[in-house]
């Protein structure tokens, strides 16, 4: 029992240091995750606009086998009313050949806001989902895709 | 077999947002395939896309060879009072498209 007693404080110590370190290793993970991409067409159309990181969410899969056809879904949270509203979603890609894959707008005030569709991706990169709200406010989601057969080649 | 498949639920409510879903059959063709000769097939995809609520534009989306052959959009709309949606969208070609289906409000 005694040194059961002793070896706790041990165990306690190598759990918090283990604990403190993988804090620190994620640190580093979570603000590259959060970094927009650099997309020369995105920063022309951001011209020095600084989007943040709340509210929109791209969802894609983290492995796509097939760069061809990869499901795609945008979700911006609510609640909107009274407004501001979503006015448009811009959707852009690191390392397509078209780094503007789609612009979506919205002319209604709406309080549910979503989009799914199925993109090309050519090649690994990120991904990036940018809202635009009718009071001029931006969002953005970043989402990194590791794509296994590149969309854009052909498929034979 | 028609170009576009188009789906909204039967009955809506006033002002509450229904699910649009909508699927045209277009090859997005990238311009970056060759054909059996070698010779490179020109890009053409479709790349305006528009939907109206009796006449008022609601949701567009400008579209590129980064979005899926046989182009498949879901996204939400709201109706006032029963009326027709009508879709229309253009290629690179110049090929028009355009569909309609009647929103009931209950």
């Amino acid at each position: 029992m005694a040194s059961n007693a002793a070896m706790k404080p041990v165990r306690r110590r190598l759990l918090q240091a283990t604990g403190a370190m993988l804090l620190i290793a994620s640190r580093p993970l979570r603000a590259a995750d959060v970094a927009l991409p650099s997309i020369p067409s995105m920063a022309a159309w951001l011209a020095g606009r600084t989007p943040r990181f709340e509210r929109i969410k791209l969802d894609l899969p983290s492995i796509a086998d097939n760069g061809f056809a990869v499901p795609m879904k945008i979700t911006v949270t609510g609640p909107f009313a009274p407004g501001p509203y979503v006015k448009s979603i811009r959707l852009f890609s690191e390392t397509n050949p078209v780094p503007d894959m789609a612009a979506f707008e919205f002319l209604q005030p709406l309080e549910r806001v979503e989009i799914d569709s199925r993109v090309r991706l050519a090649g690994t990169q990120q991904v990036v989902a940018i809202a635009e709200m009718t009071d001029g406010k931006l969002y953005a989601s970043v989402h990194e895709v590791i794509v296994t057969l590149a969309g854009c080649m052909d498929g034979t | 077999m028609p170009d576009a498949r188009i789906s909204i639920p039967p009955k809506v409510n006033r002002n509450e947002p229904f699910e649009v879903r909508v699927q045209i059959r277009h090859p997005m063709e990238t311009g970056y395939r060759t054909d059996d000769v070698g010779k490179s097939i020109p890009r053409n995809v479709i790349r305006a896309f528009t939907c109206r609520l009796d006449g008022d534009v609601v949701f567009s989306a400008q579209l590129s060879s980064g979005i899926a052959a046989n182009p498949y959009l879901r996204y939400f709309a709201i109706a006032q009072s029963s009326g027709e949606m009508t879709f229309e969208w253009v290629d690179d070609a110049g090929v028009r498209g355009s569909e309609r289906v009647a929103v009931t409000v209950a």
